[in-house]
């Protein structure tokens, strides 16, 4: 999977690359995500722009990340989302779980304040 | 009038590499369409998704995973009927567990709700050498 990570300091930021996340790289993303909260790194922001698919089991690996995160005191909020992918979020109501933000520079700012 | 009659075909190996190409295969049907007066994008948006769901299922829980099984998909179209079967190999599962949604936190368990939401009927039934999940979208 092409995935950008980058710690930004308040929260580590990573980038999709790929214009699916579905039952093929999922599994590849939760493992991303266990190795920084391994690393003690627990606020992230999944950066979807570039994404313009998601499936139940990439929205299974943001729920998996958001809930490791959760437990360690942490947070997992997302950014850039497509329109059709947002309404993925709404469909099964996940746009109540996540913080969702417009784009990756006001979620960051957001781990700030 | 001019409708669409269309029957696709595929066999691919029971792998998740080819969920990918199962789903363009659904996005290109819906711009295709020569009579089709609804949300095109949305359509092509939600073939990709019930394609992506239900061939990802097909590998994961009812052909066990095994690579070296086959997925089979039917798509066709007849007097503005999509029919979407997706054959499997293996020993099935319960539809009827899957229908409502799951609980927010749930990680897995999401793609039969989802596929119910978009197509107008479901059904999942034994064939002589596995299971058959049938889905049909009105197009009209």
């Amino acid at each position: 999977m092409n995935l950008q990570i980058e710690d930004k300091g308040a929260a580590v930021l990573l980038a999709i690359d790929e214009e699916r996340l579905d039952a093929h790289n999922s599994g590849e993303l939760k493992n991303q995500m266990l190795k920084l909260f391994e690393e003690g790194k627990n606020n992230l922001v999944v950066d979807l722009q570039a994404v313009r698919f998601v499936d139940s089991s990439g929205l299974g690996a943001l729920v998996s990340g958001f809930k490791n995160a959760s437990s360690r005191n942490g947070n997992l909020k997302l950014s850039g989302l497509q329109l059709q992918v947002k309404s993925m979020f709404e469909l099964t109501r996940l746009h109540r779980v996540f913080e969702i933000y417009t784009d990756s520079t006001e979620a960051l700012s957001s781990f700030q304040q | 009038m001019m409708t669409d009659r269309i029957a696709v075909d595929i066999k691919v190996p029971n792998q998740t590499r080819y969920l990918c190409l199962i789903g363009h295969i659904g996005e290109n049907i819906a711009r295709t369409l020569r009579d089709y007066s609804g949300d095109r994008e949305k359509l092509a948006f939600d073939l990709n998704l019930v394609l992506t769901e239900a061939m990802a299922n097909a590998i994961q829980h009812a052909n066990e995973d095994n690579p070296a099984k086959e997925v089979h998909i039917e798509i066709s179209i007849v007097s503005q009927r999509l029919i979407i079967r997706v054959f499997d190999f293996g020993t099935g599962f319960d539809v009827h567990q899957y229908i409502k949604p799951s609980p927010p936190l749930d990680e897995h368990g999401r793609g039969i709700y989802l596929i119910q939401t978009i197509m107008d009927e479901i059904s999942y039934n034994p064939t002589e050498k596995g299971h058959v999940l049938e889905m049909v979208k009105n197009l009209n």
